[in-house]
């Protein structure tokens, strides 16, 4: 007896794995976007061009993959966006997105309240008034229901 | 419009007799009630007693005169009227977790039960035993299914399910009945064999319902999305997402229009466009009341602006008919190609039922196609 319980190695084994009803997750084979380009952001954000620096902080959201440091670096990205835009022009540019972009600058949004810093507060709550107003609640909800977060 | 508060709780679910005059509901407890119509009001005629748990679906069926109910206490009864009184038959599901929905067959030789357990019990009655048996469809299912409708050819049926899919099965059993013809969604339909599986809606699929014709499919998802798929070669599945609360139920009452009601407590219609390949919101059918406009005083403008930040009012009063969540919509006069009243209930206990006719007058711009 005392042989076959001084060994712990039982203990390593992964017994989900050996689970036959696991839910396995099935990703889409989707393209890896890799987050929007930090240096054409900062040239337009620098050259006042706020709209364009919009448009392509939004491209490319690195919803398939699996590497946080990528969501972190273009979470980075749209917050410096969204906090230099001045508050007249944010619902001119809400309006020029489309109701899918509307939905993922809401995931922005949220993932921008997740950390809050000094300024970014006031200026994301602006933001997210405006954004509901276009998306209404339903952008909201899929942004809690949906599995690929930005 | 007519609105009918049954009582305060919740009604889990309903079903409609052959001719319209009775109703059965589960009053968010083990019975079913059958309430028949009297004059402008409803009186309760039988109260069924069988279930352990709570009753999850019922269906009743308009020709056989049938009542088939599933609950959480992983059982399904068929209830027959003799004399005056229903008796019931158990239907062993073998299943292990809560029976979630049940229907019956366009046929009424057969019914469906989705449950927890992440499969759909499809059962017969076999004569020579003189019992209810049923055949499991189990792959690719991965989680509970949440809802389920027939084919009008009997044998297909659609499968809402917590997986985020919506499928379309083919449920043929072979004792019952001969080999069905092609449909749009396939031909060869052995039992089990997943003729269309959705993609592209997040969200547990709350609501599926199959069009008059059954070459199209509807399904209302939780992420506040609507989706039709066009049965073909390559099915082609349009979504709309919506502005609005999840929808739970979903009908079509034209071959082009649909009527779907959820979180939000009215229904709304959509409309597809299949030349299109578009699916559009058509507009709120409800009727709210006038609220009486009253002027604010400068105090309680004041007090709003120190409170709320805002200097409107408004009133924390649903102006809907139901006062809370849609959560199942039947029709009542028509069928799903042509449908001319549709009746909802809800979470606030109350049915109401719904007039297409008079919602079109009401309403200008609705057009239901």
């Amino acid at each position: 007896m005392a042989k076959n319980t001084l060994s712990s190695r039982f203990r390593r084994v992964d017994i989900d794995e050996y689970d036959e009803n696991k839910f396995v997750d099935d990703q889409d084979e989707a393209a890896e976007h890799l987050g929007p380009d930090s240096a054409e952001v900062d040239n337009l954000i620098r050259n006042g061009d706020m709209m364009t620096a919009f448009h392509i902080a939004l491209r490319n959201p690195p919803i398939n993959t699996k590497n946080p440091a990528v969501k972190e670096r273009a979470q980075a990205i749209v917050l410096k966006v969204l906090t230099s835009f001045r508050a007249g022009d944010i619902e001119q540019a809400v309006r020029s997105l489309d109701r899918n972009g509307v939905d993922l600058l809401m995931k922005y949004i949220y993932r921008g309240f997740e950390k809050p810093s000094d300024n970014s507060s006031a200026i994301l709550l602006q933001w997210h008034e405006k954004a509901f107003a276009v998306g209404g609640l339903g952008s909201i909800v899929r942004v809690l229901t949906s599995r690929k977060t930005v | 419009m007519a609105y009918h508060s049954f009582q305060l709780e919740p009604i889990s679910c309903h079903a409609w007799n052959k001719d319209r005059t009775q109703i059965a509901l589960c009053p968010n407890d083990h019975d079913v009630h059958i309430y028949k119509k009297e004059g402008s009001g409803w009186s309760k005629s039988h109260v069924l007693r069988e279930h352990n748990g709570q009753v999850t679906g019922i269906d009743w069926a308009p020709e056989s005169n049938r009542i088939v109910t599933c609950g959480t206490d992983r059982n399904a009864y068929v209830w027959t009227l003799k004399g005056n009184v229903w008796k019931p038959t158990l239907v062993i599901l073998r299943i292990n977790r809560a029976a979630r929905c049940v229907r019956w067959s366009p046929k009424e030789n057969k019914f469906a039960v989705g449950s927890g357990s992440r499969l759909i019990s499809v059962c017969y009655f076999e004569q020579d035993n003189d019992w209810w048996v049923c055949k499991h469809i189990k792959k690719p299912i991965r989680s509970t299914i949440l809802s389920l409708d027939w084919h009008p050819n009997n044998v297909l049926l659609a499968a809402g399910s917590c997986d985020f899919k919506c499928r379309i099965f083919s449920a043929y059993i072979k004792e019952l009945e001969d080999k069905p013809a092609p449909t749009s969604w396939g031909s060869k339909m052995p039992f089990g064999e997943v003729m269309f599986e959705s993609s592209g809606t997040a969200g547990w699929v709350h609501g599926v319902c199959f069009s008059g014709s059954g070459n199209r499919v509807a399904w209302a998802s939780h992420d506040s999305t609507v989706a039709v798929a066009e049965g073909g070669k390559s099915p082609v599945i349009t979504t709309l997402s919506s502005v609005t609360l999840p929808l739970l139920c979903v009908t079509f009452i034209t071959e082009n229009s649909l009527v779907a009601a959820g979180h939000d407590c009215y229904p709304a219609l959509f409309v597809y466009d299949a030349a299109k390949g578009a699916l559009t919101f058509g507009g709120k059918l409800d009727v709210p009341k006038q609220s009486a406009q009253r002027g604010m005083t400068a105090r309680e403008r004041f007090q709003n602006l120190d409170k709320k930040a805002t200097v409107e009012s408004k009133e924390a009063v649903l102006e809907s008919l139901h006062k809370n969540s849609i959560s199942q919509i039947s029709i009542l006069e028509g069928d799903k190609a042509k449908c001319s009243k549709f009746c909802t209930t809800g979470m606030d206990g109350g049915m109401a039922v719904w007039d297409v006719k008079t919602l079109e007058s009401a309403m200008k711009d609705l057009k239901i196609v």
